[in-house]
């Protein structure tokens, strides 16, 4: 932003005060013409991305309370992150989400896009339709359909009485075990939509010559999967890896309305402990904090998951 | 063998998906006195149950302010992204690196780490509970999907498309009117509904930004009426699908768009 600025006060002062020969003047100028398409959208971005960002940054530096006066706290909100066991436990959920989001849906996705690759079938824009469904709705929505779905007198408790398995009913989202994984399950249920669909149609733009190639090789069905199919999705594998871990870390709507978080500390994730934290514990200070660890985890996530699959093109 | 197995899988996967509405559904249907709806479908489906929720959650409000910040957030935004997309695939100066590497770090951030400083930021200017104290940091929000998405378009053209127009010794702005917009249709449409979407199914801004309940967003109305109504499994059912089902139907008539757009979206 700073640079665009500068760059077109530098253009007005050198067309007003010393200008250059006209031709030179108008091939510079026509140089920063793209600059000021792009000022506008720039400018609501660092409004109100960048800035707010930078501002929760300055403010994970004090102690304050959201009202009073703040005191300066140098990097204690940061050791509270790492001292405080319900903070730090929300950020290994966040990882731990990595596991429901990305690494369970991208192996089902693959699995199926592979097998449906090879057998067209035509009831799949039926499938499609259904199965991008999760993608498009509010994630509010589907944490309260599911929050439904394990609810103690719910239709899961009652699916498992159907087929004899009582023993197992439980009211999952009060359980200090399983309140995690049902909180999970969800994430597995929106993304593997996602990541097949992305898989399927990076299949499609595989070269049919290796698969050939491979087939003169006598190479069986499982052969071909790791050898042609895995190394031609590399792009779209990391896409959906991509995307999916971004969606763990900053899950926020389905957690807060399936658990708000509990039972005790079993389902904090960061998104819920910096709303808590802020408007609960009036502790804003160290929510920003945790907003600026979280942002920062994810970008390195995003980086690594970006260099891990560009090393080999 | 294989082909079975595979049918089988997709209809495993399918059903999957659809058999946690098909519960909701049931179980919006029961009388509201009953606390355990299973998975029977009710032998007198209770459809007043859907005029008790949508008067009770106060929808029809909801609505209109999902609508008010959807409406609000899309032609701006449409108009930003086109802009700034022309301008990053015409630019050939060297801030270009760094302005994409600025809008990459943008899709990664998460809302949770902006949403607070905002909410002390639009509260000091006087912004706080109203409509723009959404639609404003979404627009700036959505620009990084929204840039990359209308500069890829440009940048698929044939770049003898423009170039015959500048040698006709054409402005950029006659270009982008006249020679690039009339192509850019049917990205923009995609990019329109994805942004209407978006806005529409905004949560933690709507729900941190916005106090008065009646002015949040569809989905932050349903999520305090789960916690006002916890127990009331028909009515909290019949509330949720009155939020899903005016999205669903979107997604139904322009399934394309949407698949499309989310799908190359994520490559580009």
């Amino acid at each position: 932003m700073a640079d665009s600025l500068a760059n077109r006060v530098a253009v007005r002062d050198r067309t007003v005060v010393a200008p250059a020969t006209p031709v030179r003047a108008r091939r510079s100028r026509a140089r920063l013409v793209p600059l000021l398409y792009t000022a506008p959208a720039l400018l609501f971005y660092a409004a109100f991305v960048i800035a707010p960002w930078l501002h929760s940054l300055w403010i994970s530096f004090w102690d304050w309370n959201g009202i009073g006066v703040a005191t300066w706290a140098g990097l204690d909100n940061y050791r509270e992150i790492l001292a405080d066991p319900a903070l730090r436990l929300s950020l290994v959920h966040a990882f731990g989400l990595i596991l429901f989001y990305s690494v369970i849906p991208i192996c089902f996705g693959l699995v199926l896009a592979a097998l449906v690759a090879n057998v067209p079938w035509k009831g799949m824009p039926f499938v499609r339709t259904v199965i991008f469904l999760p993608q498009i709705l509010p994630l509010v929505a589907v944490g309260s359909v599911w929050k439904l779905f394990f609810d103690d007198d719910g239709p899961f408790n009652a699916l498992l009485r159907a087929v004899g398995l009582s023993d197992f009913t439980r009211a999952w989202l009060g359980d200090f075990t399983w309140a995690y994984p049902a909180v999970g399950v969800v994430g597995t249920w929106v993304s593997t939509g996602l990541c097949f669909l992305l898989l399927y149609s990076g299949i499609g733009k595989i070269d049919p010559a290796l698969y050939e190639a491979a087939r003169l090789d006598g190479a069986r069905a499982i052969h071909e999967f790791w050898h042609v199919t895995v190394p031609g999705l590399r792009r779209e594998l990391s896409v959906a890896a991509t995307v999916t871990v971004i969606a763990a870390l900053a899950s926020f709507d389905v957690v807060y309305v399936m658990t708000g978080g509990g039972p005790g500390e079993s389902t904090m994730v960061p998104g819920v402990a910096i709303y808590r934290l802020t408007f609960t514990a009036g502790q804003v200070g160290t929510a920003c904090a945790l907003a600026v660890v979280l942002s920062l985890l994810t970008c390195a996530v995003m980086f690594a998951l970006n260099r891990l699959t560009r090393e080999k093109p | 063998m294989i082909r079975s197995l595979t049918r089988l899988s997709l209809l495993a996967a399918t059903a999957s998906v659809l058999v946690p509405f098909y519960a909701i559904l049931a179980a919006s249907l029961q009388p509201q006195d009953n606390l355990s709806p299973g998975l029977a479908w009710p032998s007198d489906p209770q459809w007043h149950n859907y005029v008790d929720a949508w008067s009770t959650g106060g929808f029809a409000d909801l609505m209109r302010s999902s609508l008010i910040i959807a409406l609000g957030v899309v032609p701006l935004a449409l108009v930003l992204a086109t802009l700034a997309g022309y301008g990053l695939a015409m630019m050939r100066l060297a801030v270009r690196g760094p302005i994409f590497a600025l809008l990459m770090l943008g899709l990664a951030l998460p809302y949770e780490s902006i949403v607070i400083p905002l909410y002390y930021d639009l509260k000091s200017i006087g912004l706080l509970n109203t409509y723009w104290a959404v639609i404003l940091p979404l627009i700036g929000a959505f620009m990084p999907f929204g840039v990359f998405w209308m500069r890829s378009h440009f940048e698929s053209l044939p770049p003898e498309l423009t170039e015959a127009a500048e040698m006709d010794g054409a402005s950029s702005r006659q270009i982008l009117r006249e020679v690039l917009l009339p192509t850019a249709r049917p990205a923009l449409t995609t990019l329109g509904l994805l942004y209407f979407m978006w806005a529409w199914n905004q949560f933690l801004l709507a729900l941190i930004l916005i106090q008065d309940p009646a002015m949040r967003t569809a989905p932050s109305g349903l999520g305090k009426f789960i916690q006002a109504y916890g127990r009331n499994i028909p009515l909290l059912s019949a509330g949720t699908i009155i939020v899903i089902v005016p999205v669903v139907i979107l997604y139904l008539f322009f399934q394309r768009h949407f698949v499309k757009g989310i799908l190359s979206g994520a490559i580009k």
